[in-house]
């Protein structure tokens, strides 16, 4: 009997463990097989190259240079934003904060983690945008530093409590044996924690990279929707997801814009896949130093 | 061997269900998203009424909606903008006759801050803020402000009629904002001061300044007599003359009781 139910429990977390790897093959699968005809009609350096995404018109353009822009504008902005935020609040939490502030200050942070993204949507919809064009007298205050901020709020708790795990794994004695040899705290810090724990910081922001560039509620409504290669921070811009989630719902089935927009799912895709692959890389070394 | 037994009459079941409820009282709906709260309300209505009828309405825009109909699979292809030449080969070639049927007017008005001082634009004037020759109001008699040009997605419905319109084909600036919704339009013009967008009539609030085109107020009475020059018919495309269950439902549809619905919709009558 026990050798029964011990047989079925292996099959069953083996089926499961199965059945996501299907999944995954499954998406891509059918993300190419459904991408790949827009080959077709245009080619691919025309496809990343040429900045007029007007795939309605006609002739219909295909090309996501602008929204590759839009796409890279907002996560770089965010990262700006989010990496000193997210490494200095770690590091409060990790070495400078008492046992009782620590307790109050982390739980609080990764509630951010926790807020669904619409709700930080229309947060830049109806505070930050009118903030924006009072304070800086910009024309529009739905545009690519709106949705960097927003993005950057957002990424903060997953840089935060990642790279105070890596901190907080620093073993204690380098932290002894640098302040025993006259260090200030500030100098054990910068000098000997943070680079015991580079490869988990790295990795975090790796992370924060993967999620601001594949977010797409907060983009749709905050960024402002313009295909075009931002002058200035102060532009609207059209990032990738955005314009996948957004002309999706209302394309035909087959259609060259149905296969441009899963082209386009592969370039994100591609980019977060690498962006994974860069994070389990650096965490594989951290494995190896130890 | 019984658990075998279980599974293959489960598995049986799922299959028979959907088959057998299809043949009973069933309307599918398909298409276009100005056109789902009318389908929507109507259906809900229409089933109070006739509670052996089952009608199912999905959104999806009015190519989809049109496409739906060429391939068989739906009743009733919602549309708010009249078939191309191009479907109607398409069609032909499958055998099908797409039927028009108006269930409505809708007029799109051209809205501002209500902070501009600009009241009433000609066609020209629009087409040329979209295209980008004007980026100051001040070049058309307004306050010194840049324009903030919105526009909408490139495949709703709604941008389709704007672009044939106002634009005449041909595409807007690409610095212009491209929202998702009539909702985000408005309420974006309403917190931008250099703002101008377009929306369906339903969808005005108190909160933003609607422009007379070519010198005529958008209205009910002028876009149903197609005064008001930005106005276009919501259609529900049928595969030959509706009958049987289809045909009630757009009789319900073009009832008083249903163009009741299509005014509370915020839509005008149709004709």
């Amino acid at each position: 009997m026990k050798n029964i139910r011990e047989t079925t429990f292996k099959s069953l977390t083996y089926v499961s463990a199965l059945f996501t790897i299907i999944f995954l093959f499954g998406i891509i699968g059918s993300l190419f097989l459904e991408g790949l005809p827009l080959i077709k009609l245009v080619t691919f350096k025309t496809f990343i190259l040429n900045p007029s995404w007007h795939p309605t018109s006609y002739p219909a353009d295909f090309g996501i240079l602008s929204l590759i822009a839009g796409s890279l504008i907002v996560t770089m902005g965010a990262l700006i934003l989010a990496i000193p935020l997210g490494i200095g609040s770690a590091i409060y939490i990790s070495e400078i904060a008492g046992n009782k502030t620590r307790e109050i200050i982390k739980p609080i942070i990764e509630l951010l983690a926790g807020i669904p993204s619409v709700v930080y949507g229309l947060f830049g919809m109806a505070f930050l945008s009118p903030f924006l064009i009072r304070v800086f007298g910009i024309p529009t205050g739905l545009n690519a530093c709106s949705a960097s901020i927003i993005l950057g709020i957002m990424v903060v708790p997953i840089i935060s409590s990642m790279s105070e795990d890596a901190l907080s794994t620093v073993p204690r004695q380098l932290r002894e044996a640098s302040l025993a040899l006259g260090a200030t705290r500030w100098e054990t810090i910068m000098r000997v924690v943070l680079p015991a724990a580079k490869s988990g910081v790295i990795g975090s922001v790796v992370l924060g990279f993967g999620r601001a560039i594949g977010e797409t509620m907060v983009v749709i409504m905050v960024a402002g929707g313009a295909a075009q290669i931002p002058t200035s921070i102060f532009q609207p811009v059209r990032p990738m997801t955005a314009a996948v989630a957004a002309e999706m719902g209302e394309t035909v089935f087959g259609s060259p814009h149905f296969h441009a927009l899963y082209a386009i799912a592969i370039v994100l895709f591609i980019i977060t896949f690498a962006t994974n692959l860069i994070t389990e890389v650096v965490f594989f070394r951290k494995g190896d130093l130890k | 061997m019984y658990k075998k037994t279980v599974i293959i009459i489960a598995l049986l079941a799922l299959v028979a269900i959907p088959a057998f409820a299809k043949r009973g009282n069933k309307v599918t709906i398909a298409g276009s998203t100005t056109v789902l709260p009318i389908a929507q309300s109507c259906a809900e209505e229409f089933m109070n009424c006739h509670p052996d009828v089952n009608i199912s309405v999905r959104g999806g825009g009015s190519s989809v909606g049109i496409a739906s109909i060429i391939a068989g699979t739906v009743d009733i292809g919602d549309a708010s903008r009249h078939i191309k030449d191009k479907e109607l080969v398409q069609a032909r070639e499958m055998g099908i006759n797409p039927v028009e049927n108006v269930v409505a007017n809708d007029g799109i008005v051209v809205i501002v801050n209500p902070a501009n001082s600009i009241k009433a634009l000609s066609l020209d004037q629009v087409k040329d803020i979209y295209t980008g020759k004007f980026l100051n109001w001040k070049e058309i008699g307004g306050p010194n402000m840049p324009i903030v040009v919105i526009s909408r997605d490139v495949s709703s419905g709604t941008f389709e009629v704007f672009k044939e319109k106002v634009m005449q084909g041909t595409a807007g600036i690409d610095g212009a904002l491209m929202l998702a919704s009539n909702n985000a339009v408005v309420s974006t013009v309403a917190s931008t001061p250099g703002a101008i967008g377009y929306a369906g009539l339903g969808y005005v609030t108190s909160s933003i300044k609607v422009l007379s085109i070519e010198g005529v107020m958008p209205s009910k009475k002028t876009i149903q007599s197609g005064e008001y020059p930005i106005s276009r018919t919501l259609h529900m495309y049928t595969n030959g003359k509706a009958k049987g269950n289809v045909k009630l439902f757009l009789d319900f549809v073009l009832s008083p009781a249903g163009q009741k619905i299509v005014e509370a919709q915020g839509f005008v009558k149709a004709n």
